[in-house]
């Protein structure tokens, strides 16, 4: 019961972020959609058992969670989140892949897990920066960017609309297990018989309080186009913004930085 | 044209389940009466507003607004006639900021951002809660949340009011804001409540439901304080008008 309302809080505080100012929150919802879209296909176009190449990319969350002034240990929470499913992806490569990579010192790490090391890195990254982009964007302008970047009405209406329907449901689970719990007389979670009935209320319950959010929202002139004021068109710092960073991608995935860089600073070549 | 700006004629309606939620309902609500709708649990008066806004067809009847039949053409101008203020404030507010829940209905309208601006600042200054336009709407108390949504249907400049149950869940304080409120607006109004004080206050016209039938429709002062009428339609008298219990003094309005 917590969790749940902890979770809601989340998704209220990651909200509440996307209003905030700041020189980020201030740059064009399409420039940053656009330079998120191509940190993402970078991030994930490195081969697994390339590291030392990725790091670079870290800058790019690092730098725009300072300018935004996002705080970070929330968003760090929230990337743990999905932490267990990527372990659950990636923890078979150390077993089954032992053939030796790297040696430092006594230790070997073996192709295994490096890629388990590469997709956990792949994973941090891609979470925070989608998580950056909402808390810096909120989810309102991000639609607006997907329209403008011409994605079909019905799939960001789509999008919006789970976004919301996920806080009206996550309201009405708070209220069900509330209800649940003052009356169970100190069992811990639901019982195992109440779930399907639970579960079933709180279908229900969900269906009946959006159909009454979509009633309210046709009463004000909703026709299926979500309005949500005109989008302020791209200017001089918002082109920089997309034309820096897709540079410094391009640059880190063509080139190993840091690689060259401790060439440079040693003069040792490999 | 009609010079009532709403006209129910012989209005029935009967849910998918078979369970006949009002039958052969007519009234008018003309310019600047306010008209209260009372009735127990179940009695019909949100299936009757929800019909008023074409969110639901009657099986038999018609309704008018404005001269304009309620039909599925005629919906978008009739949203535009009708303000529906929810019984659930929450219901209403679903965006981020209270700003973009009252800018929600104009922009639907596509008027331009400096009129939806306009729309905006003047609908929560009158409603008073200019100061809470960037807060999110979750945050808001009871009585802000009301305010708010009452907010995001003015600015929508409608011709006529409906409230669903408007002093739901609101304490003394903030039931008396609203109460004053609502009287500053000329807008014709409908309101169901079972707040029947209020009445007093807001509405000169009462129509008591019973079973999905007009009980009866009348002066609020004579109907309200009818103890027959209000038993038999399973309401009771006002507060407000029962005798005081220490000195049976009756405080007449």
């Amino acid at each position: 019961m917590v969790n749940i309302a902890e979770a809601l809080d989340n998704i209220r505080l990651l909200d509440a972020l996307g209003e905030e100012k700041s020189t980020v929150h201030a740059l064009h919802p399409l420039a940053k959609l656009f330079v998120t879209l191509v940190f993402l296909i970078i991030v994930i176009s490195f081969s697994k058992h390339e590291i030392s190449a990725l790091l670079p990319m870290v800058l790019f969350p690092t730098i725009i969670i300072t300018l935004a002034d996002l705080p970070v240990l929330p968003l760090m929470k929230r990337v743990l989140i999905v932490l267990p499913l990527v372990i659950g992806i990636g923890i078979f490569n150390p077993l089954l892949d032992h053939r030796p990579m790297v040696s430092l010192g006594a230790i070997t790490l073996s192709y295994g897990w490096i890629s388990f090391i590469s997709i956990m890195i792949k994973c941090l990254l891609t979470v925070i920066t989608s998580l950056i982009l909402i808390a810096t964007t909120g989810m309102t302008n991000i639609a607006l960017a997907l329209r403008k970047l011409k994605v079909p009405k019905i799939f960001v209406l789509q999008l919006l609309l789970t976004y919301r329907y996920i806080t009206v449901l996550m309201e009405e689970v708070i209220l069900t297990t509330t209800a649940y719990a003052l009356r169970s007389s100190g069992i811990k979670g639901i019982h195992f018989k109440h779930w399907g009935s639970l579960l079933g209320q709180l279908l229900i319950r969900t269906i009946d309080r959006a159909q009454r959010v979509y009633t309210s929202m046709c009463c004000r002139g909703f026709d299926g186009n979500y309005n949500t004021g005109t989008m302020p068109t791209l200017v001089a710092k918002d082109y920089i913004f997309m034309l820096f960073w897709t540079l410094f991608f391009i640059i880190t995935r063509s080139f190993n930085l840091p690689m060259l860089l401790g060439t440079i600073l040693t003069g040792v070549y490999p | 044209m009609s010079h009532y700006q709403i006209e129910a004629n012989n209005i029935t309606f009967i849910y998918p389940d078979g369970h006949q939620a009002l039958k052969d309902i007519s009234f008018t609500l003309s310019q600047r009466e306010s008209i209260g709708i009372i009735g127990a649990n179940g009695a019909g008066k949100s299936t009757l507003l929800l019909l008023l806004l074409g969110i639901l067809f009657p099986n038999e009847g018609t309704i008018s607004v404005g001269g304009l039949p309620v039909t599925k053409k005629t919906l978008p101008h009739i949203r535009e006639k009708i303000g529906l203020a929810f019984q659930n404030p929450d219901d209403q507010l679903f965006m981020t900021t209270v700003y973009d829940d009252v800018a929600f209905g104009p922009r639907n309208y596509k008027l331009n951002e400096d009129e939806v601006e306009k729309r905006v600042v003047q609908a929560l200054e009158i409603v008073g809660i200019l100061h809470l336009k960037t807060r999110a709407p979750y945050k808001l108390s009871g009585g802000e949340k009301r305010a708010a949504a009452i907010a995001s249907v003015l600015s929508m400049h409608p011709d006529i009011l409906i409230l669903d149950e408007p002093t739901n869940a609101l304490d003394p304080k903030s039931r008396r804001r609203l109460i004053n409120l609502l009287s500053t607006f000329n807008h014709p109004k409908i309101i169901a409540t079972h707040d029947l004080d209020m009445l007093f206050n807001l509405c000169e016209r009462t129509i008591i439901l019973k079973d999905g039938q007009i009980m009866a429709d009348g002066l609020t002062t004579d109907l309200l304080a009818d103890e027959t009428l209000m038993t038999l339609c399973n309401l009771e008298v006002p507060l407000s008008i029962q005798n005081c219990s220490t000195c049976t003094y009756k405080h007449m309005l």
